[in-house]
């Protein structure tokens, strides 16, 4: 069966890849949709009830009498804007890292990869949070966090995927008939290889939302007036008992994302190794 | 074996410098000057200078670096600068509930996980496979301190078993008073604040353990030494249990240790949500303060620790698995 029957045929895959494909255009449509603006405060109406007030507010407000649904919509955008940003440049550093490793091996493989092993003998999220601390709360700071402790990851695939393609055929062919060896490695090579990274990097956007959302949550991430989720469900902390469905919902729009996003990882991963894939 | 442990060892020594350069150069190139926020902004010249030699911060960066790491392991992490109490003390205090936790939340990872997985891998193809591994892919995409409000909100406040915030007494406290006294209310203390700490904590672990034991033992139950135990007459049980289940745990033991370190990273976000008094906690509050000293002392501490549990796991996974020959 050929690649994309297979992606079709998987259910999961294509569950996925809807709910992406519906967060992105909520996320691009945000203030067409939004029945409110999100912004605008209005105290004598703070914490309503979902449906409160003959059903103007489908899911109630905030702390600041802002529409929750408005800012759960618009809030869209930070947590897709950090994860494709964050991701994609762990991405293409982790490729180019890996690559070269893989590639070229000696003492650049070895000093690469044992700056990977320390930057992996963190907690993920502790070293966000240590170089958001250091550098300084905000959207930019959180996804360059983020980015660096996904690149490891990106780093290893990258450098298996290289150090498997290097003895074949048609990388020798390539050699025969004198490509240069960035044409080999960055072409030939990485194009042949690049669908496990495609699984692992899918598979990261979820870990880089909620570890956006964890950054947020902690006052590290977005900064006010930006619109987070992570940042929505800190300041509803202290409502917990009168207000319960302001973190109910700001939650449910965090695990919907990472859920789409790890259905299409675990989807496309069954299409591409169809080891793993089997027990599935 | 031991050529193996050596070359382990020395790795970890190297890592663990690695790790501690990055913590010093990260703080070392962190915008803000310590001895201002120490001092405040109206400080004296003269007076910022003093301090900034008392500390040996007017030195080269390698001898800063140099004279922290000699201090470091001496056991002196710093000064807090907003406490002016000692680092290592305040990590000290605080290592073992966040250590409490992390182990709380790993045991009712594997609690919850492996007889989850094996049913799941049993009954493939059924609703029950089904219905766990929808719900195990929930768990993994859901935050922990997400979860962590959910259970306060929905659970805490009404169930007075369940504290709001906080940590009870101690389990080691409990075990002993237990030897010691034979009562039991430490041990029951320390339970009631753990559980949901721990639960919100290890959920995504549990989640992650499940899918993982469950596709390991489809891949055993389908080898040939599996077959020829059914075919020679064993119960279903002793070829599940005494030949499968080990074999099928291997891999299992192995993400273990990965997962102690998440759940110690994910520790800083639980502690805070539920007021718990470990590092995670200690790091959250000193960031807001810029407490450098204390930040940087606690990522060591916690990265170390991880560290640390890698290399005993890998170092067991040896010998669960004769198998493997490392030299």
């Amino acid at each position: 069966m050929d690649k994309k029957k297979k992606f079709l045929n998987s259910k999961q895959a294509v569950v996925g890849l809807i709910l992406i494909g519906i967060m992105v255009l909520i996320a691009i449509f945000a203030y067409q949709i939004a029945p409110h603006d999100p912004y605008e405060q209005n105290l004598i109406l703070r914490y309503q009830s979902p449906g409160g007030i003959g059903g103007e507010y489908i899911l109630g407000t905030d702390n600041l009498g802002r529409c929750l649904l408005s800012r759960l919509i618009v809030g869209t955008r930070i947590s897709l804007l950090v994860g494709f940003v964050a991701v994609g440049g762990s991405l293409i550093t982790g490729l180019i890292l890996g690559a070269l490793a893989g590639y070229i091996g000696g003492w650049i493989d070895e000093t690469i990869m044992r700056l990977m092993d320390v930057i992996l003998a963190f907690p993920a999220i502790l070293l966000a949070i240590f170089i958001v601390a250091v550098l300084g709360p905000g959207v930019v700071n959180a996804m360059f966090a983020i980015a660096i402790v996904r690149i490891p990851s990106m780093a290893r695939v990258t450098r298996s995927q290289v150090l498997g393609l290097k003895e074949e055929e048609f990388v020798e062919a390539a050699q025969a008939i004198g490509a240069s060896n960035f044409k080999i490695l960055f072409v030939h090579i990485l194009m042949n290889g690049f669908a496990p990274m495609m699984v692992i990097a899918t598979l990261g956007m979820g870990t880089a939302i909620v570890t956006e959302a964890g950054l947020s949550f902690l006052g590290l991430g977005a900064q006010p007036p930006v619109i987070s989720w992570g940042r929505m469900l800190a300041s509803a902390r202290d409502a917990l008992r009168s207000a319960p469905h302001v973190t109910t919902y700001s939650g449910m729009a965090i695990v919907l994302a990472v859920l789409g996003f790890n259905l299409l990882g675990d989807g496309l991963r069954d299409v591409f190794d169809p080891k793993l894939g089997k027990n599935r | 074996m031991s050529k193996y442990i050596i070359r382990r060892l020395l790795n970890l020594i190297l890592i663990l410098l690695g790790v501690s350069i990055i913590v010093f150069m990260l703080v070392y190139l962190a915008p803000g000057d310590p001895i201002r926020i120490m001092l405040g902004e109206d400080a004296s010249p003269a007076e910022v200078e003093r301090l900034r030699e008392v500390y040996g911060l007017d030195r080269p960066v390698h001898i800063q670096y140099g004279m922290w790491l000699g201090n470091v392991l001496r056991g002196d992490l710093g000064t807090s600068i907003r406490q002016g109490r000692p680092v290592t003390t305040l990590i000290m205090n605080r290592l073992g509930a966040t250590f409490e936790l992390g182990f709380a939340s790993l045991i009712i990872a594997v609690v919850i996980s492996i007889p989850l997985g094996v049913l799941a891998a049993l009954k493939h193809s059924s609703w029950l496979d089904f219905t766990t591994m929808v719900v195990a892919l929930i768990g993994i995409s859901m935050p922990g301190f997400w979860l962590a409000l959910m259970l306060l909100t929905h659970v805490a406040l009404h169930v007075e078993f369940f504290p709001l915030f906080g940590r009870g007494a101690s389990f080691v406290g409990g075990f002993f008073q237990l030897l010691t006294e034979g009562s039991f209310t430490e041990l029951y203390d320390a339970f009631r604040y753990v559980l949901l700490p721990a639960f919100s904590l290890g959920t995504a672990s549990a989640a992650l353990l499940t899918r993982l034991t469950r596709s390991s033992m489809l891949d055993v139950l389908r080898l040939d030494y599996i077959r020829t135990a059914r075919s020679k007459g064993l119960g279903e049980r002793v070829v599940v249990f005494k030949h499968a289940l080990r074999n099928a745990l291997l891999p299992v033991v192995t993400v273990l240790g990965l997962q102690l370190g998440v759940l110690l990273g994910g520790a800083v976000i639980t502690e805070t949500v539920f007021a718990w008094p470990g590092i995670g906690r200690l790091i959250v509050n000193s960031i807001s303060q810029r407490d450098f000293p204390i930040i940087q002392a606690g990522t060591l501490m916690l990265a170390t620790g991880f560290t640390v549990i890698n290399l005993l796991v890998d170092l067991s996974y040896a010998w669960l698995n004769p198998r493997i020959r490392y030299d």
